[in-house]
């Protein structure tokens, strides 16, 4: 989805009008305007049918601060970009830019004015050059302007020499590493002359080395003038650049501060809040044995995006809830895939369920052991977009519920059966037996999960299993996690989502990384604590 | 000012069932306009390519004769397509069922043998186009090469390599040197359907192939394997369902079923191996696929009105000098009528006015 809107921000700001001749002067001039805030956004509401993304938020930067936007994921970050960057209208309040309102109806009203977006994905072309991919996505003026690429592949040099952007215009982008993509990025951004440059999670996919070089370019950018927003949950990282951060929790505006004077304990504390969880376990279930059990479980990563997971030792209980926290790209999904059996592990040993070695079975036979698995991404994995809740029925439960009789699909049977889980899971929608996409996120999700669960499974493995999803659909997901716990199955529930856990696991380990901490128990342990732990400072003497 | 296609909240069942012949009556206006720019009568080139071969025994047979390839290898395409696999060679996997179909025939050729040779012959077919196909099916799911490009560029071994046969090894020593076999025994040419036509027992392999697809295609755990894998490859996985399995099979089958047109083809019409066996019906199907989007029973519909354009195409060119090509033009305009009416009943079309830039 991101990728997609990167996308039409590119085509879009073809059509923007810029001169490349306009940009020597850009950035220094702007410097020689007096300073003050460059932007504000006042009392910003977004809501998405009953759920509110953006409630009443106020943020403001200057020119050459580097402004933090820190929240954990779901926080409503990425939603406050969207709608600065015109992408989203806000259903309530105001953006002001040099003092004076202004509304965007499009991202080429925000490119106009200056702002400029980095995604944390990136939208190049693998086969095309470097340059290429820059005079792809410059505005279409410049080529009425006696666009030549001779003369922008020297522009890419010179940009690149002044902020330290190494890079070779005539390099494949298929030959490049994450951070030499990323830079390409910047060069966009920055030929396109920002006065205010957003940066999303921009060292996600970077290593340590190449974050370095990164928080070089984007000080240089500063001392010059250039407003920047740097959205991020990893505190170290803010500490060290930002002067500024706004915190964003569950929607709403929790705090602001100067990180730099703050302690690491106190800024995670407002990230991941410390309110009541909604859930409470059932009154003390019996613990049994173990069902689920990872022994030393170390993968490859597949892709430069993907981690590779790094000896994971766990075990889940029957009877009790595992939580696995931890900030998204850490090595959640290939740790769900290995459990799943999407991914296979080299020995069959390091994965067992009920003492049973799956390490090398694939995803049908481990359900046939009795494990059921809820992935993250509901429409195009846990669900066909476009096939029918009766026929997403049959998706996980074809093996083990008698739906295959002499190989053709028993269309009543999945019809009976995806009834019961509507009802029983309060799934709600209009016309019968829809398209799974017609549904909204909430609906689907209780309709996953509710297949799951109604298979009666021993072990239940569960990827960020309210992401999304209103509060009180979310309050009904995590008690039937806990219910089915109660029940004797070991479940696993793999989350950003801190309140969440807390509310539903007996023990809590932090995936970071690709590296599993070992389990606390969540009765021992500080939000604060799981907080650094995720954010990846200081893990040894967090337990 | 740009235009975005954003998708319909509701389909509604009426317009989707009605598309179709929407569709057609579009592209019949359009090709009127084109026959009228070309100073023709739209009227009269409607009753010579739609009106006459209707109402004509010998053109319906001819009809009958063209559509019996058609559907088997748009069925067999059908599979593929599901799957979201682009299997683009059904014309070197018809080729290469004629071929190997055709081997026994040749070899047994004057020994009257009798019925046995055809059954044999038409496995073969199927096994020959099979294995064909599987080429750029296995090159994909080992290395990953795009089945596209390799299915494609396979129609060219394969025709090359029946004209070398036709004039080489199997050219018939009493054929006055032109490249071609020797004819077929009559115990292994498909029997002929009515008396003194030429529509052959092909007709009723392909009525078969067709039903026994549909309720493939729409009951079987196979079927609903395809359609998972054709619309998320994830969800796929997370059902079990091998990837790799699914597209060896599916190509297979296409192949299979391209090979067994092709051995069909010749044993029922031709009677002999010669390099013009096909006229295009691998490449045609594609279109006939689409034009039944995708479904069995749809695939008969497209074959008929293909079939019924090429037949009033060739009398249009003999009586009213309208160029061949008018057909293809046709055809083309069907096919983009029927996409486009496919696409704008679950879409609807906004147009997005960009502002004017300022100075």
């Amino acid at each position: 989805m991101e990728a997609d809107e990167t996308s039409s921000v590119a085509v879009d700001s073809v059509k923007q009008s810029q001169m490349l001749a306009t940009i020597e002067a850009g950035l220094a001039a702007d410097h020689a305007q007096n300073s003050g805030l460059l932007v504000e956004m006042k009392g910003i509401t977004k809501r998405f049918g009953s759920f509110t993304a953006n409630d009443n938020i106020n943020i403001g930067v200057e020119r050459g601060q580097i402004h933090a936007l820190l929240g954990e994921n779901g926080a409503g970050k990425s939603t406050l970009m969207k709608i600065l960057n015109g992408l989203l209208r806000p259903d309530e309040g105001e953006i002001f830019w040099k003092g004076e309102t202004v509304q965007f109806a499009s991202p080429q009203d925000a490119a106009k004015l200056g702002i400029s977006m980095v995604f944390q994905h990136f939208s190049l072309f693998e086969n095309l050059s470097v340059l290429e991919n820059i005079a792809v996505a410059l505005p279409g003026s410049i080529r009425q302007n006696g666009f030549n690429l001779r003369r922008l592949s020297r522009r890419i040099e010179e940009v690149g020499e002044a902020y330290g952007l190494t890079l070779s215009p005539q390099r494949p982008v298929y030959s490049l590493s994450a951070g030499e993509r990323q830079r390409i990025e910047i060069i966009r951004a920055l030929l396109r002359e920002p006065k205010l440059l957003v940066l999303d999670e921009p060292t996600s996919v970077l290593t340590p080395q190449e974050a370095d070089s990164l928080f070089v370019t984007l000080e240089q950018l500063a001392q010059k003038g250039c407003g920047l927003l740097y959205i991020s949950h990893k505190l170290d990282e803010v500490q060290r650049l930002c002067s500024k951060a706004t915190i964003l929790r569950g929607g709403k505006l929790v705090g602001e501060c100067d990180p730099r004077s703050e302690d690491v304990r106190s800024l995670a504390a407002m990230m991941v809040g410390t309110h009541v969880p909604e859930v409470r376990s059932q009154a003390l279930h019996k613990i049994g044995d173990i069902r689920l059990e990872v022994e030393g479980l170390t993968l490859p990563a597949p892709d430069i995006h993907a981690k590779s997971l790094k000896h994971i030792m766990l075990s889940v209980h029957g009877g009790e809830v595992l939580g696995i926290a931890g900030i998204a790209g850490n090595g959640q999904s290939e740790l769900f895939s290995a459990l799943s059996g999407e991914t296979l592990s080299p020995q069959a040993r390091t994965i067992l369920i009920d003492t049973m070695p799956v390490g090398q079975l694939d995803i049908e036979s481990r359900r046939a052991l009795g494990a059921a698995f809820i992935p993250e991404q509901r429409l195009g994995h846990g669900a066909v977009p476009n096939m029918a809740l009766s026929d997403n029925m049959v998706l996980s439960r074809h093996g083990t519920d008698r739906l295959d009789r002499f190989g053709m699909v028993n269309v009543r049977r999945a019809k009976r059966l995806s009834d019961e889980v509507v009802s029983k899971f309060d799934v709600r929608f209009s016309g019968k037996n829809p398209v799974a996409s017609s549904l909204s996120g909430g609906n689907l999700q209780k309709f996953v999960v509710g297949r799951e669960i109604l298979a009666r499974p021993g072990v239940l493995v569960v990827d960020q299993p309210t992401w999304g999803v209103d509060a009180g659909a979310a309050v009904a997901i995590r008690q039937a996690l806990v219910n089915m716990a109660a029940q004797g199955a070991a479940v696993l529930v793999i989350s950003q989502d801190l309140d969440e856990l807390f509310s539903i696991s007996d023990r809590i380990a932090v995936l970071h990384e690709g590296a599993l901490s070992a389990p606390l128990a969540t009765g021992q342990v500080t939000r604060e604590t799981i907080g650094l732990m995720m954010a990846g400072s200081e893990v040894d003497d967090a337990a | 000012m740009r235009l975005e296609l954003v998708p319909r909240a509701r389909v509604w069942p009426i317009a989707r069932a009605l598309s179709p012949l929407v569709a057609i009556i579009f592209a019949g206006l359009m090709a009127a306009l084109v026959i009228a720019m070309m100073g023709r009568s739209p009227l009269a080139a409607f009753d010579i390519y739609i009106r006459e071969p209707l109402g004509d025994s010998w053109a319906l047979q001819e009809m009958g004769i063209k559509m019996i390839p058609l559907t088997l290898i748009a069925t067999g395409l059908v599979y593929c397509f599901r799957a979201n696999l682009w299997n683009i060679g059904a014309e070197g996997q018809y080729t290469m069922g004629a071929i190997v179909g055709a081997i026994l025939p040749l070899a047994t050729q004057g020994m009257e043998l009798g019925r046995w040779v055809l059954v044999i012959a038409l496995i073969m077919g199927i096994i020959g186009g099979a294995l064909y196909a599987l080429i750029p099916s296995y090159l994909r799911v080992r290395l990953g090469v795009s089945e596209i490009l390799s299915s494609l560029m396979l129609v060219y071994i394969a025709q090359l390599l029946l004209d070398y046969l036709v004039r080489g090894p199997w050219r018939d020593p009493k054929g006055f040197n032109f490249p071609q076999s020797v004819m077929f025994d009559p115990g292994s040419t498909l029997p002929i359907l009515f008396e003194d036509g030429r529509l052959h027992a092909g007709l009723i392999l392909a009525a078969i192939v067709v039903l026994a697809s549909t309720v493939v295609l729409g009951w079987s755990l196979f079927g609903y394997a395809i359609k998972v894998i054709g619309s998320s490859p994830k969800a796929a996985g997370f059902s079990g369902f091998s990837s790799a399995t699914i597209s060896l099979t599916v190509f297979a089958i296409s192949g299979g079923l391209a090979g067994l047109a092709g051995i069909v083809e010749v044993s029922g019409q031709i009677g002999q191996l010669k390099p013009s066996i096909s006229a295009g019906y691998g490449f045609t199907a594609i279109t006939v696929a689409f034009l039944g989007r995708l479904h069995p029973l749809g695939v008969v519909f497209g074959a008929f009105v293909v079939s019924l354009t090429a037949i009033g195409g060739e009398n249009a060119q003999i009586m009213m000098k309208l160029p061949l090509d008018m057909t293809t033009c046709f055809q083309g305009l069907l096919l983009l009528s029927v996409l486009a009416a496919d696409a704008l009943t679950s879409s609807s079309i906004r147009v997005v006015r960009t502002p004017k830039k300022e100075a």
